[in-house]
């Protein structure tokens, strides 16, 4: 698809990609910045003590404008997933406090958003728990 | 989510209009207050004849307004000389180069004019375009000519960059040689860049300050996540008689039959409880794209200046 191809920004880090944005995401730049930093401190691809490009590098780097990447930067340290220090830049945690302010203020909209469609669907709250119980158990039975 | 972004310590602004107003014979430009601050990309986005080439050939000195004060990289701007402009890099579509002369001899011709032309960085462009030097300017195609005046714009490292629809009509891929070359620009937090579109995509992706510009005035500033998270398009259902809450920015965009659409311009957590309070059921509440937002601004901002 061309569409694609066209809309999707890449950046390299020691020759390996690592920053993925797609314009077709609804989602704000910055929160996209956000969940794929996150993401590769989770998986461990970027240990602690990394250094991350500076602002305006990364900027540069995804072709975004500076604003979105320091309010990514400023949000990640908010949840104690980077560290930043005056005039020496940014770099990866030593202990991520991996961002669970984020993923439950995440967790709290699906949930809204579920609930709403549940009420247009004329579910009972039982209804609307059992089905939610039934998704648990479908992870869990496709993690084994 | 709305979270507070630490100013930065010092704000330079490049450039700054300060209620300059200039009347034509069918256009008027109206009271434009805007400021550019130094190391930002700044988007100016508008329908055709909205005022944006006005207001670039104003700070360009190319125009006097009728009123307001314009300064330009700390200087007034009725005051400029033409050594002053060294710093300043002006594009417009207009542009014309010789069609029977090579790109190698435009290079030449710019670089004998100013003395900070950066020969290397006109190289590194030169490739980064795709250009070849011994073609001549008749044989290139459109995206190849906007290249090339770019590059003989850029290579002169100019402070301030004012770019009147630079992206008009390039094919993607060439677009994004270009914005990412802006990028590049502004990982120097000197250089300052304002650029003009009617189209959104071309604005948003590298702006951090987009402006809405319409029939001459200014209707709406912000960066571009700011006014995703702030408008909203909401459905709801609604028996005839029901009269939408006092929220502050709800507009109805259609009042059609039992489902109502209505926009919201600023957002806030709980709107749409507010909504259901009010006797509406709620449908939907989406998040709006950059283009939606455009031209629900441009024809509020129409309605508001025809009551």
């Amino acid at each position: 698809m061309t569409g694609e191809f066209l809309c999707v920004y890449t950046v390299y880090m020691n020759k390996h990609r690592w920053i993925t944005l797609s314009q077709s995401d609804p989602r704000a730049l910055y929160l996209q910045v956000i969940e794929q930093i996150r993401r590769r401190v989770a998986v461990g691809d970027l240990p602690p003590g990394t250094e991350l490009p500076s602002i305006r590098q990364l900027a540069a780097d995804l072709s975004v404008s500076v604003i979105t990447i320091k309010r990514a930067y400023l949000e990640l340290e908010r949840d104690g997933t980077i560290t930043t220090r005056q005039g020496k830049g940014s770099v990866v945690a030593e202990k991520p406090g991996l961002s669970t302010a984020i993923t439950q203020r995440e967790l709290e909209s699906h949930l809204n958003a579920a609930a709403q469609l549940g009420s247009l669907l004329g579910l009972s709250k039982t209804e609307m728990q059992r089905r939610m119980a039934e998704a648990c158990e479908n992870l869990q039975r496709k993690q084994k | 989510m709305s979270i507070a972004i630490a100013p930065p310590h010092t704000k330079t602004a490049a450039a700054a209009l300060r209620g300059v107003a200039r009347t034509f014979k069918h256009f008027r430009l109206d009271n434009i207050d805007l400021e550019i601050e130094q190391g930002t990309v700044n988007g100016l986005i508008g329908p055709n004849g909205a005022g944006k080439s006005t207001i670039m050939r104003i700070m360009m000195g190319l125009l006097t307004p009728d009123t307001g004060t314009v300064s330009v990289l700390g200087q007034p701007i009725s005051s400029r000389e033409a050594g002053a402009k060294r710093d300043i890099g002006f594009f417009s579509d207009d542009m014309r180069l010789y069609k029977s002369e090579t790109v190698a001899f435009h290079l030449q011709f710019v670089r004998s004019l100013f003395p900070g032309w950066d020969e290397a960085y006109a190289q590194q462009l030169l490739s980064r375009f795709g250009l070849i030097a011994g073609q001549k300017v008749r044989g290139l195609s459109h995206g190849q000519r906007v290249k090339c005046l770019l590059l003989l714009i850029l290579a002169r490292r100019p402070k301030l960059l004012i770019l009147d629809e630079p992206t008009n009509g390039l094919d993607p891929v060439a677009r994004q040689e270009v914005l990412s070359e802006l990028m590049q620009i502004v990982s120097d937090e000197t250089r300052t860049i304002l650029y003009s579109s009617h189209n959104t995509q071309d604005v948003e992706q590298i702006s951090d300050t987009i402006t809405f510009i319409d029939r001459g005035r200014v209707i709406a500033r912000n960066n571009r996540d700011e006014f995703l998270e702030r408008w909203r398009r909401i459905r709801v259902q609604a028996p005839a008689n029901w009269q939408a809450p006092a929220i502050a920015g709800l507009r109805p965009e259609s009042t059609f039959g039992n489902l109502r659409v209505l926009t919201l311009d600023r957002y806030q957590a709980g709107v749409e409880d507010r909504l259901q309070l009010s006797g509406a059921t709620l449908e939907s509440s989406e998040t709006m794209s950059l283009e939606e937002i455009f031209v629900a601004a441009v024809m509020r901002g129409r309605e508001e200046n025809e009551l």
